[in-house]
């Protein structure tokens, strides 16, 4: 087989576990869709806010060291201390709880009843709001993630398809925990909604908001308990996208990169995330290998958008969204 | 005790339908026009221009394409900093190829041109309903900006890709450029965003803007009542890509100067502009403008107060201020989610019955 | 609404307009917010140190107090011009955005409100015509030498043969990546090497498809112009595929601490381009430490000290000194105006006793700006990373760019830009 067919599949393995990463975002987006009708634009700058957070309490920083500094002439900077990478993660996992409480409490409380684009926007405020605490609390330099996540070639595998192909196969190693880290997800989710009580008041509450207050479910519980879960993936998400590039506000600009994988795989639709994310990550990334080199590269950013809106054209929902029904 | 009906007698359905039927209200929408051509022009200095008039009139004729859109016709969309630079490069490659014909002319064919692209990328709108359409916007978008990239053609093969705009006066009055005074500018978009604002409120209470309406408030429904989806949401699309256009042409030309596409229409642009139709009010002329209002001078006036008066280092000035920004975005929808407008709304109905409120 | 607003506002400009002082006023448009802060925080903080330094030690320059503003840009043009159109009534010495797109932004409004521009290193390559850009500067060493630079550091590495050899141009899909293509492609023909080019969709979180495609072709060299977030994704990529680093060259703007430490241990030997010294060997850095940074006060959060970008940041303060000091010779009083600082610029020389007597011995190339040539002689180094020392180090001497190449683009571009706005020449 020639050359070109190896580096076509090549590109076609990287463009899949891209996909993960991409899904990885997009699912913090599905869940708060799917239990309270929110398209949560902040979701990219909470996965930031999580990454800042986490970088923070592992290297012992001082939080809002700067504005003490401006204010009281200190020179606070650390704390001296270092945290195991778990014991940070799992306070990380609390300040995100908390942060879901907080939200809950003084935004979403008041929202209950507007219309679905009120909401979106209220979103982009707290997506603001946030960036700015975020660099206030930890300041706005950038910022390296080591959770002890492997990175780089996968050896293995190259040695391996050069055994068999006559063609070493370029994976990377953090690609491969994303997937990895992916299915957990999803498997836990969906175990989650469908054996426990609490999934089962979540999927109650995403079938029918007023039906499920009626037998007695807590719409406000379960809200703060989906943004919890939405902080956990966003938290998830950071870690990944952070080892790879560093944590910093451009860490928040994945968001893009979920909305073609949220409209390809529909809103409401958890496994609607996962192939959506598979679909836009091979096909952009064969596309950039394809076509890309005659028309001038970096299309990517469009290609993804345009491929999900030929899909669109086809199923308005999304491949895996719930039908739309009108009635007049 | 000024702002009521009674004594304000109206004897043709003209004067029944004006725009302002108070007479109050007449009198002051006389009073600030009179304020914006006849005083303002005198008393402009740079600062002024460049950093808060100029700018809040050329995003108030965006806001008001895109409440077009989203407002009147339910259209939620993001591709709005894409039909800028589609109006901003049309300006350019105009100004550039034809020096000779007036500038007001390239503006307003900018704008053309640009409603053509927009029905274009209305097409999808036909099939895709809500967020899905606000995301299949960002298509356009982000192609947009990847075209005016890539092609050198657009940007006439600069080493960089920049676009700067070259000189044009209008009767001898310079209007682009960067030797172009302070009320020039300010004049040339104040009188377009008049033009185009009285443009918009007669487009949106004539039949054109009640079936846009229709289409908002049901599509469904409208279609059964005989209008047609198509032509309303296709018009919608262009007459709102023509104002967006405008706007992107005059950005370019009047206020900036020069140009990078992903820098100046990149996709916090399209996130602007709708907060401004967002916040001022949904469905109102009135509401863009001052939405509009509100966004651009707020980050000004914040970072005055908190740098030049409170003497904070910039950079913690300029988180807080993301932070206050947000959360009095956060503030404003809770408060009153129908924006700015509808605060207007109820005070003018408190201050008919003023100062007997039964 | 918009009357109290404006009312408001109109309070809070008129307290933050001093009275006019005697003072040499240098203003900083800087960004420590934003998608690339990471860049902007050190180098603001150099430069601000740097002058705060003069104040301290030396009650200014020529004996006049020096006056320091910030304003915050992002990065974004809107924000640019407001800062400008807020200083330029104010005496503004010297304007620096550190952003290519701000400075096309400024360029027209600079001529025409008689303000100095400098762009040290970035901006409008062609602006180095000092007969059609009057208040522009980039001296010393602009994007087109940069790319010369790093193509005769290969040539040099090759026995002064690279035909045939393929070199891949990775750049920020943007007015600043853009820059140095033309440079390359005629490089290309007169040394017959092959040239790919590789864009990146800003901001750069996602380079696979790129890192594939070097992967797959094993070029020579990659060169590299990137800025934020995709300097270090590109490391780490370069470090995941095994690209051997001793092979990618980075411009100056890739070359700081911030896109290698991310990398860790695989960046050991990636390569930048340098236009000055760093690190923290020169006598300047005991009077920092002594007037500035013990004394409280230092700007930022004082962590940046020694880094590349605030060594380039105090770079850019020193040249505007100089240029001040020179301003004040040639005008003959000490508050100069921004006018006779653009005269002082004009006629600025640096030379190594200049740099020894600021406590910056071998920091740059020793250059003379004149009327015609406002980008100096176009010098550069390479300096190369080492990751368990964490430290740059200098490997070469100083490296010339290919001035025939670079003066026949840069009068090619300048002409087509006096054409377009009907500049006449200066200088004769």
């Amino acid at each position: 087989m020639s050359d070109t067919f190896f580096y076509a599949a090549e590109v076609m393995l990287n463009g899949l576990m891209a996909g993960v990463m991409y899904s990885l975002v997009a699912l913090g987006f599905v869940l708060i869709f799917k239990a309270s009708g929110i398209f949560n634009y902040a979701q990219g700058v909470l996965a930031l806010f999580a990454a800042l957070t986490l970088v923070g309490l592992q290297e012992g920083q001082v939080p809002f060291s700067h504005v003490i500094n401006a204010v009281f002439g200190t020179n606070l900077h650390h704390f001296g201390w270092t945290l195991p990478s778990v014991v940070a993660i799992a306070l990380t996992a609390l300040v995100m709880v908390g942060m879901a409480i907080v939200i809950e409490r003084y935004v979403l409380k008041h929202l209950v009843n507007q219309e679905p684009i009120i909401l979106f926007m209220a979103t982009i405020g707290l997506a603001y709001f946030l960036e700015g605490l975020g660099d206030v609390m930890w300041g706005s330099d950038i910022k390296k993630l080591d959770v002890g996540l492997p990175q780089g070639i996968s050896e293995t595998i190259e040695t391996v398809t050069y055994n068999l192909f006559g063609y070493g196969f370029f994976i990377d190693k953090l690609d491969i925990v994303a997937a990895l880290v992916a299915t957990a997800l999803v498997i836990t989710l969906t175990l989650f909604s469908q054996y426990t009580k609490y999934g089962r008041a979540l999927r109650a509450v995403a079938d029918d908001h007023q039906a499920a207050l009626s037998v007695g479910i807590s719409l406000r519980f379960i809200w703060v308990l989906v943004w919890s879960i939405a902080g956990f993936v966003a938290l998830v998400a950071g870690i990944m996208w952070g080892s790879k590039s560093g944590v910093q506000f451009s860490l928040s600009l994945i968001a893009l990169k979920a909305l073609p994988v949220l409209m390809l795989g529909g809103f409401t639709s958890i496994p609607g995330a996962i192939v959506g994310g598979l679909i836009i990550g091979m096909g952009e990334k064969l596309f950039e290998f394809a076509i890309g080199p005659m028309i001038g590269g970096a299309t990517e950013n469009w290609f993804a958008y345009v491929l999900a809106l030929i899909f669109l054209v086809f199923r308005p929902q999304g491949l895996f969204g719930e039908k739309i029904i009108e009635r007049v | 005790m000024f702002y009521r009906e009674s004594g304000d007698f109206k004897t043709t359905y003209t004067e029944d339908s004006q725009t302002f039927p108070i007479k109050f209200d007449r009198i002051r929408y006389y009073a600030v026009l009179a304020v914006a051509f006849g005083v303002i022009p005198f008393f402009i200095n740079d600062y002024w221009a460049n950093a808060v008039f100029v700018p809040f009139l050329i995003y108030a004729i965006a806001a008001i394409g895109l409440n077009i859109l989203v407002g009147y016709c339910g259209q939620v969309s993001l591709g709005t900093g894409g039909f800028m630079a589609v109006g901003a490069y049309a300006v350019y490659k105009l100004m550039t190829s034809f020096p000779e014909v007036s500038i007001v002319i390239h503006v307003l064919l900018a704008g053309g041109i640009t409603a053509c692209v927009g029905l274009l990328f209305g097409l999808p709108s036909l099939r895709i309903k809500g967020f899905y359409l606000a995301v299949a916007t960002l298509a356009a978008q982000f192609f947009l900006v990847w075209l005016f990239n890539k092609v050198p053609w657009f940007y006439n093969y600069s080493a960089s890709g920049q676009i700067s705009a070259p000189e044009r006066d209008i009767f001898g009055i310079i209007l682009t450029g960067p030797n172009t005074s302070a009320s020039a500018k300010y004049l040339f978009c104040a009188l377009m965003l008049l033009a185009l604002a009285w443009l918009a409120r007669n487009l949106t209470r004539g039949a054109m803007g009640r079936r846009w309406m229709a289409i908002r408030d049901m599509d469904i429904a409208a279609e059964i009542i005989g209008v047609n989806p198509l032509g309303a949401k296709l018009s919608a699309f262009a007459v709102s890509s023509f104002f967006i256009g405008v706007s992107g042409a005059l950005f370019f030309a009047v206020y900036l100067g020069a140009a990078e596409v992903g820098e100046s229409f990149g996709i916090q642009k399209s996130f602007l502009v709708l907060f401004m139709v967002i916040i001022g009010g949904l469905g109102s002329i009135f509401g863009s403008l001052a939405g509009a209002a509100f966004l651009v001078l707020l980050p000004v006036f914040l970072k005055n107060v908190l740098v030049g008066m409170l003497g904070w280092p910039t950079d913690l000035a300029a988180h807080l201020e993301l932070m206050i920004v947000g959360a009095l975005i956060i503030i404003f929808l809770i408060a009153e989610p129908h924006g700015i407008a509808q605060l207007w709304r109820h005070t003018k109905e408190k201050l008919r019955l003023w100062p007997f409120p039964h | 609404m918009n009357l109290k607003f404006a009312a408001l506002v109109a309070a809070a400009m008129a307290t933050a307009l001093p009275a006019m002082a005697q003072d040499l006023h240098f203003p900083s448009l800087s960004y420590r917010t934003g998608a690339f802060a990471a860049g902007g925080i050190p180098f603001a903080d150099g430069y601000a140190d740097y002058l705060t330094l003069l104040q301290e030690r030396d009650g200014g320059i020529g004996g006049v107090p020096i006056r320091q503003s910030e304003c915050e840009t992002a990065y974004n043009t809107e924000k640019g011009v407001e800062c400008y159109e807020s200083i330029k009534n104010d005496n503004p010495l010297i304007i620096q955005p550190l952003s290519t797109g701000i400075t096309y932004q400024l360029i027209p409004k600079v001529t025409a409100d008689g303000i100095p521009l400098h762009t040290m290193g970035y901006g409008r390559t062609s602006a180095k015509n000092g007969t059609v850009f009057a208040n522009v500067f980039n001296y010393p060493a602009n994007y087109w030498d940069g790319a010369s630079i790093a193509v005769n550091y290969l040539l040099s590495q090759n026995d002064n043969d690279i035909k045939g050899k393929k070199i891949t141009l990775l750049y920020h899909n943007s007015a600043y990546g853009k820059e140095p293509i033309r440079t390359l492609e005629t490089l290309a023909t007169k040394h017959g090497f092959e040239l790919t080019l590789l864009p990146v969709d800003s901001p750069g979180q996602e380079q696979k498809s790129q890192w594939l495609q070097i992967r797959r072709e094993k070029p020579d060299a990659v060169l590299f112009w990137g800025w934020g977030v995709m300097n270090q994704v590109a490391v780490q990529e370069a470090v995941n595929v095994r690209f051997p680093m001793e092979n990618f060259i980075g411009v100056w703007w890739s070359g700081s601490e911030n896109d290698v430490l991310p990398a860790g241990d695989g960046a050991n030997g990636y390569k930048s381009l340098a236009m000055h010294g760093t690190g923290m060997d020169y006598p300047v850095y005991a009077d920092l430490k002594k007037y500035v940074h013990d004394a409280g006060k230092s700007a930022g959060a004082g962590d940046q000290v020694g880094s590349v970008l605030y060594s380039r940041g105090m770079y850019a303060a020193f040249l505007a000194a100089e240029a001040a000091k020179k301003a004040q010779e040639l005008a003959g009083i000490g508050a100069i105006t921004p006018a006779q600082m653009r005269d002082g610029m004009e006629a600025l020389v640096i030379t190594e006793e200049t740099m020894a007597a600021a406590g910056l011995p071998n920091f740059g190339f020793p250059f003379s700006v004149t009327c015609a040539n406002h980008g100096g002689e176009g010098y550069g180094l390479v300096q190369q990373w080492d990751a368990s020392a964490k430290k740059w180090n200098l490997i070469t001497d100083w490296i010339q760019s290919d001035q025939e190449v670079i003066n026949a683009l840069v009068e090619e571009d300048s002409a087509a830009f006096a054409a377009e706005n009907n500049i006449e020449k200066r200088c004769n």
